[in-house]
């Protein structure tokens, strides 16, 4: 992460070396979302969304300047929290209290999609942690498994995450539900035609060329697992 | 500022009123009307909310109907990955109160984890992934009952931009067409703390542990109440109707005393990204704002949520915490699992406390139930289990009440 510090006085300063069309050009990509105008309606400068905000807390993060920049398309701003800020975001949607109806949430999840769709460096960066449990949602139809409970990926949940994985193929068998039932590699059983079903949503809805912009090695990996299972269910 | 310039008593009257919203006052219309109206046009199915079902009012006085029976488990990937006692209590429940159900494996994760955490997706891709398990459930015949927080939020908020954008609209059509599935929509999404909150007071009629010397304090998820409010059930009777009422009104219902804090509000510090890559903000916010603060105005016995990332969240950042002395303790449960072991789950078997970190033993004796010897029988499942003698636990070794034997 960068090593540059929030400063609401000197907006527009960073990155004065991009071309502002450049910047423009995002911006417009993010506002041309159609869910734009739903999470957008104006500021009153009111700060109830910064009061509720659990980022805001703990990183110099503000949806209340978030929203503020996109309202006055104020493009040097936006760079700047398109660049910085996004991914501190916790996605809570605390700050939907807002009185004039604005989703600052929404609004950052606008523009870390087009932050993934550029493959900008940041994203990429914010995301190098996190391509195991894509992998996982994008092959085995969940999000989270058993198996991701390893003692160094969790070392700070303490002792019993070696418990848990060292017991863990007598203990998933001692769960009575039928479809959790000695299920390691996934939350539950998941029919093959329903992965299948999933797969070609990923193709059709563009998601694959989203993965491939944050991570080529990923992308190709999981393309050649996909297809041979749709041929194989064909 | 004395008190003569603050209108301290009027404004303890007006709360103690309680709020009793009316539906014309709703910032927004309501979206079941508009989800008949493209009905009627044929641009899609809604599934009706099938009989039986209880009526509960939302936010702003609204009215919505929480189905009793003919459930398909919509389960949570979070719970039954990491808290696989979450699902087995309500599956549990719905098997003590002979509920006819689904427990299918045609069904995938909502995916909102991961495109809250990381934006590798985009509004069709998380669209479609919704409306593909929908049309599974409702080529069973079965109502989907949402476990996880998140879903429950994650598919209000795209169902609100189904029905809002056309655009959107076609091109989900256009793509469940080649998977052969129909474009179907829950006249209501519902969570599954609305079906336990709704089944209360038959939860509590078949209580058989005494859990009135217990005090709780309740964290509400984000995504159930925050995302889409409209949706959420409050209650004149709870906080005033000033906050949303599931898992409190059960709390009271069988006898637990709910204890207020001041950082209710507050999210538990999941942070999608955060909990897995950047785990330091979520333990700070876990333990700073939620778990410290309970203590310390409450000191509660437990804490009860009703989401799998809060339980995860608020349970595993504890044990760091203790490193550093700051004032931790408190064991984590779901809703499902006290309302579970109200009515005599069995500790292991069902409510599965062997996957929680943070230590809920204590809670366990002052509740005068014997956890060793249920600890002890647990330990020879699994040694028949390591020995070969049996593939696996089933509901026929988990069904029976432990006060029943």
């Amino acid at each position: 992460m960068s090593a540059v510090t929030w400063s609401p006085t000197k907006s527009g300063q960073r990155y004065a070396d991009v071309p502002e069309a450049e910047k423009r050009a995002l911006f417009e990509e993010v506002k041309s979302d159609p869910r734009y105008p739903d999470f957008l309606y104006g500021c009153y400068e009111c700060g109830i969304c910064v009061s509720a905000c659990p980022s805001a807390r703990f990183y110099d993060f503000s949806p209340r300047v978030i929203a503020q920049a996109l309202a006055r398309e104020d493009v040097d701003r936006f760079y700047e929290i398109l660049m910085e800020d996004i991914w501190n975001c916790a996605q809570c949607f605390s700050c939907v209290r807002c009185p004039r109806g604005n989703n600052p949430g929404g609004l950052v999840t606008l523009m870390r999609e087009v932050a993934v769709r550029h493959g900008l460096e940041r994203a990429q960066q914010a995301l190098q942690g996190y391509s195991r449990v894509i992998y996982k949602i994008m092959l085995k139809g969940n999000q989270v498994s058993p198996d991701m409970l390893q003692p160094d990926f969790f070392p700070d949940w303490g002792p019993w995450v070696r418990e848990f994985s060292r017991n863990m193929a007598a203990w998933r068998k001692a769960i009575p539900v039928d479809t959790l039932r000695n299920v390691t590699d996934a939350a539950w059983r998941t029919d093959d035609k329903t992965l299948r079903e999933l797969y070609r949503i990923w193709f059709e809805t563009g998601n694959m060329e989203v993965i491939r912009e944050v991570d080529e090695g990923l992308y190709e990996l999981l393309v050649e697992i996909m297809e041979e299972e749709l041929e194989a269910g064909s | 500022m004395s008190e003569q310039m603050i209108p301290l008593t009027e404004i303890r009257e007006k709360k103690a009123r309680g709020v009793r919203p009316s539906p014309e006052e709703a910032p927004h219309p309501d979206l079941r009307e508009e989800l008949f109206e493209l009905e009627a046009r044929g641009e899609l199915i809604v599934q009706r909310v099938p009989e039986p079902y209880v009526e509960v009012t939302t936010k702003f006085g609204r009215t919505k109907k929480v189905p009793i029976d003919h459930l398909w488990h919509h389960k949570s990937c979070g719970q039954c990955g990491h808290i696989p006692g979450y699902t087995t209590s309500i599956l549990w429940l719905n098997r003590q109160f002979g509920i006819d159900y689904l427990d299918p494996t045609d069904q995938t994760s909502c995916t909102g984890w991961n495109y809250y955490a990381s934006a590798t997706s985009n509004a069709v891709a998380q669209l479609l992934v919704m409306c593909r398990n929908f049309a599974a459930a409702y080529e069973t015949g079965y109502y989907p009952l949402i476990h996880c927080g998140t879903s429950y939020g994650h598919y209000k908020e795209l169902r609100e931009q189904l029905v809002h954008h056309k655009e959107l609209r076609d091109q989900v059509r256009r793509v469940l067409d080649k998977l052969g599935k129909p474009l179907v929509v829950p006249e209501e999404i519902v969570h599954y703390s609305e079906w336990v909150h709704v089944m209360r007071h038959r939860i509590a009629e078949r209580q058989v542990i005494d859990m009135r010397g217990i005090t709780a304090c309740v964290h509400p998820a984000c995504h159930y109440y925050k995302i889409v409010a409209e949706d959420a059930i409050y209650d004149p009777d709870i906080y005033g109707g000033q906050r949303t009422a599931t898992v409190t009104a059960l709390l009271q219902a069988l006898g637990i005393t709910v204890a207020d804090y001041s950082t209710w509000f507050d999210c538990c510090g999941f942070g999608f990204r955060h909990i897995l890559v950047q785990r330091d903000f979520t333990r700070s916010f876990a333990v700073l704002r939620k778990i410290e603060v309970m203590k310390d105005e409450a000191n509660p016995d437990m804490t009860v949520t009703h989401d799998t990332g809060c339980v995860t969240t608020l349970d595993k950042s504890q044990f760091a915490a203790r490193a550093h002395q700051r004032r931790v303790g408190v064991p984590v449960l779901a809703d499902s699992q006290v309302a579970a072991l109200a009515m005599g789950a069995h500790p292991f078997r069902v409510l599965q406390l062997h996957w929680h970190s943070t230590d809920w033993r204590p809670l366990l004796e002052k509740l005068g139930i014997d956890w060793q010897k249920y600890w002890a029988e647990f330990e020879e499942d699994l040694a028949a289990i390591e020995r070969g003698e049996k593939p696996g636990l089933t509901w026929e070794d988990a069904e029976q009440p432990i006060a029943m034997r």
